[in-house]
């Protein structure tokens, strides 16, 4: 019944069946490809430390992430760039 | 044509390996099969006593695969049914007593008069594991809904995958029905989502299993029990029939179908 609560105060409380699933499905990213998250924080500083050497690039949004479908695991780099007219502004 | 052998394996312990093993031996031998079920759990001898052949044991796989008794010796007959069989593991030894061409020469001399070798593996992901999963020509991974048990599932999945193996199919044991539907026990369908594996059956969470169990006669054996009738479909669908799911939904309210359409329209993203 206290679903029932939540729902009429609005709540969502997501069930336990909910938060074991996303549990699992995080920490199986991490055994499946053997990278962990502080493994995913060194590669991230180097990527920018590599490309930067190259590209002006907008660091603080740099994401390093995993996207995982039924065959295999992926590591995902989204590094956007310092556009031309911001990057003679600052140079 | 040579006999199937498929190894029932888990990662964790406890989830029901050795109980599995024994129920789709029975159900396999009660629909007419020729059938041996191999304890390759050497030092943790527990298939004998589940299927209730414990009093009988003379000679073990250890004794075989050193030579000192014959195929024959060491298997013992179950006389409940006309062609089930039991090659039990020995107790006082540890796993490195049989090698994994040791069991492979086993299972190529059982496929010749048998139709299925079912080989009851040790837990873990060690050599015992290792050497069960070596002459296997299809791995079942049994699992509980639980995080541990499915992670630990998903590991021996890509173990499977690694030794190149056909794909693992899985066995979701101990569900119960009455807390999926509270919303407090993972679903088939949640497990099947996250370990991306075909399902070969469903076992619900059922007291019948201990209580059989306890009296060494696999419930897989009693016709009135729903965790029975669970092994039994896995017997069929091993056969290559399309057996459905039994569905295991307990009573669910109106209003709790309700909230549970709102709760998972709130989890999109």
């Amino acid at each position: 019944m206290s679903g029932l609560f939540n729902f009429l105060r609005g709540h969502r409380e997501p069930t336990s069946r909910d938060v074991a699933k996303q549990r699992l499905q995080l920490v199986l990213v991490h055994d499946r490809a053997n990278i962990s998250p502080g493994l995913l924080e060194t590669l991230k500083d180097e990527i920018i430390a590599v490309i930067s050497k190259h590209l002006e690039i907008d660091r603080p949004g740099v994401q390093i992430t995993f996207t995982q479908n039924r065959s295999e695991s992926r590591l995902v780099a989204d590094i956007p760039l310092l556009d031309g007219r911001r990057r003679k502004a600052s140079s | 044509m040579a006999g199937q052998v498929i190894t029932v394996t888990s990662g964790k312990g406890g989830v029901g390996k050795t109980t599995v093993t024994a129920n789709i031996g029975v159900a396999l031998a009660a629909l007419g099969k020729r059938v041996v079920c191999l304890d390759a759990d050497i030092g943790l001898r527990n298939l004998d006593v589940v299927m209730g052949l414990e009093n009988r044991i003379v000679y073990d796989i250890v004794d075989l695969v050193e030579g000192r008794c014959k195929m024959r010796q060491a298997l013992i007959k179950d006389k409940r049914l006309s062609e089930l069989y039991l090659l039990p593991a020995a107790q006082t030894r540890d796993k490195s007593a049989v090698k994994p061409a040791d069991l492979v020469r086993v299972c190529d001399q059982l496929r010749l008069d048998h139709d299925f070798v079912l080989i009851d593996s040790a837990a873990g992901i060690e050599e015992g594991f290792r050497t069960a999963m070596t002459p296997a020509d299809l791995v079942l991974i049994v699992t509980n809904p639980e995080v541990s048990a499915v992670r630990d599932a998903d590991r021996v999945i890509g173990l499977v995958e690694a030794a190149e193996k056909d794909p693992a199919k899985l066995i979701v044991n101990r569900l119960k029905p009455e807390m999926v539907n509270r919303g407090d026990m993972l679903d088939t369908a949640d497990v099947l989502e996250i370990l991306a594996v075909d399902l070969i059956g469903i076992v619900p969470e059922d007291e019948s299993v201990l209580i059989s169990t306890n009296r060494g006669r696999p419930v897989a054996m009693d016709d009135k029990s729903l965790a029975g009738q669970a092994f039994r479909n896995i017997a069929h669908r091993l056969l290559g029939e399309d057996v459905p799911f039994q569905t295991f939904r307990g009573q669910v309210s109106i209003v709790e179908r309700f909230l549970r359409l709102m709760r998972s329209d709130g989890r999109q993203t």
